[in-house]
């Protein structure tokens, strides 16, 4: 089976392909050499179709789409935009495409994304023309969901998940507003944030205006959640709606701060997180300079400490909220992608860990194709 | 102004970032009466240009900046003269 790893960084996007047993892999690329890439994204439904967020530095953002796992590249023909600002109404404009999330399986063609200042958008033709979800981007409530409280990379809409037992389910995450819920497909949305904490907020028990940086759902258990936040990492069983802090079980020294985190894809009670020093001036780097990746088996009950490989020491570096993954293969593949262009690899579980490229500009995704 | 039988038409200089639109052409022709149109002019001659310098709520994105002969422009309604020359600049993106 083709397996491909997707990098998705701030001057193009590369490629790592293994050999049959995963031991060596080949780099290719850079594609879009200074392109500001955030995310490339498979389409399980169709895997010779990807969809790329792109920007330049200059110019204004879009999205690329390939039919041919990604020989090629075609730009959309009308990118992710918000409507036309009405008079006396803050005026609008996308600044980045952030996030792309692939529909339900029912809905051929279908995606959504993310963008940065907050949007939903949702192309019906496999990203070539794109509309913005007015049920969210228009919602009564979206100027206090989503104030324009600005992350060093601008206010991201994120994490768009889509339940696999029903199109019309979805979740996302906006960095800095919370996890919003819709059961109606998009037509209006509520704020799922209740157990989070939101330290930087004066009510400690504020509906909306938390920092969640990553939100997966389990494939085959779509009512875990698991939440990596700013404040601590969160796991949630629906139809509950207060999440559980499963960050408090693990090492006081280490803490719960983080930007990704990923599940097993055949078990719902494994978690890998990689946790990033949150301490006073939020370093957001490797805690003491020694990466290590922390793997749960049980929910979040109980951590365990994944080093075996990565540097013991003098190591700054930074996993992005996009930046790890794992693939579909029987012996598990994980990866995670590094501020300082590094790829590292596990076949093993996250037991250990081997460094499959390095010298790359900075990584803001690494996404596995099948 | 445009004279009756003269024909309008503008050059317009394309920054390197831009050029993958214009099948590599470091100058183009287009025209309009006012930056808008020759903007529109150029979109449908290269589709999908027009969007990476202005947003969609009709401005100039920040680090676009686009001139006249000499005279840096702040609005799409701004007019053109036949003849004149429109140099699109991509300018200040950083490191």
């Amino acid at each position: 089976m083709a397996s491909t790893l997707w990098i998705g960084t701030r001057k193009g996007i590369f490629t790592l392909r293994p050999d049959a047993r995963r031991r060596a892999w080949k780099l290719g690329g850079p594609q879009f050499l200074g392109h500001i890439i955030h995310h490339v994204v498979q389409d399980p439904r169709e895997p010779r179709r990807l969809v790329m967020g792109a920007k330049t530095g200059h110019l204004g953002p879009t999205v690329y789409t390939s039919q041919d796992r990604g020989r090629s590249w075609q730009e959309a023909k009308s990118p992710p935009a918000f409507r036309r600002s009405a008079a006396g109404e803050a005026p609008r404009a996308v600044e980045r495409v952030f996030w792309l999330t692939p529909g339900h399986a029912a809905e051929p063609g279908t995606w959504y994304a993310g963008t940065s200042p907050a949007g939903l958008f949702r192309s019906g033709d496999h990203g070539v023309n794109w509309t913005p979800v007015a049920g969210f981007n228009d919602h009564p409530t979206f100027a206090k969901w989503a104030p324009g409280l600005r992350t060093p990379d601008g206010e991201l809409l994120h994490s768009v998940r889509v339940d696999p037992r029903d199109p019309r389910h979805l979740y996302l995450a906006i960095s800095i507003g919370g996890v919003f819920e819709s059961t109606d497909g998009g037509a209006d949305w509520a704020p799922l944030n209740e157990g989070v904490a939101a330290d930087f907020l004066p009510d400690p028990d504020a509906a909306y205006g938390h920092d969640p940086h990553c939100l997966v759902q389990h494939p085959l258990a779509p009512d875990r959640l698991y939440q990596q936040n700013h404040c601590g990492s969160y796991r949630l069983d629906r139809p509950a709606r207060r999440w559980l802090r499963i960050g408090a079980n693990m090492p006081r020294s280490i803490g719960d701060i983080g930007f990704s985190i990923v599940t097993h894809p055949r078990d719902p009670d494994t978690v890998w997180v990689f946790p990033m020093d949150g301490s006073k001036v939020w370093p957001r780097t490797s805690i003491n300079g020694k990466p290590a990746v922390y793997r749960s088996r049980n929910g979040g009950g109980r951590w365990q400490r994944l080093d075996r490989g990565l540097p013991r020491a003098q190591a700054w570096f930074t996993v992005l909220r996009q930046a790890m993954c794992a693939d579909q293969a029987g012996r598990l593949g994980l990866y995670f992608g590094t501020t300082q262009g590094e790829v590292w690899a596990s076949t093993d579980e996250g037991d250990s860990w081997r460094c499959i490229a390095r010298h790359l500009p900075e990584i803001y995704s690494v996404t596995h194709a099948a | 102004m445009v004279r009756p039988g003269e024909v309008r038409m503008n050059t317009v200089r394309v920054p390197s970032p831009l050029r993958s639109y214009t099948g590599g052409a470091a100058r183009v022709s287009a025209s309009g009466a006012t930056v808008g149109a020759l903007l529109g002019e150029l979109e449908r001659a290269h589709p999908g240009v027009r969007f990476r310098m202005i947003d969609e709520q009709d401005r100039i994105r920040p680090h676009i900046r686009i001139f006249v002969n000499q005279r840096e422009v702040a609005s799409l309604d701004e007019a053109i003269s036949a003849q004149d020359e429109v140099h699109l600049v991509c300018a200040l993106s950083g490191g």
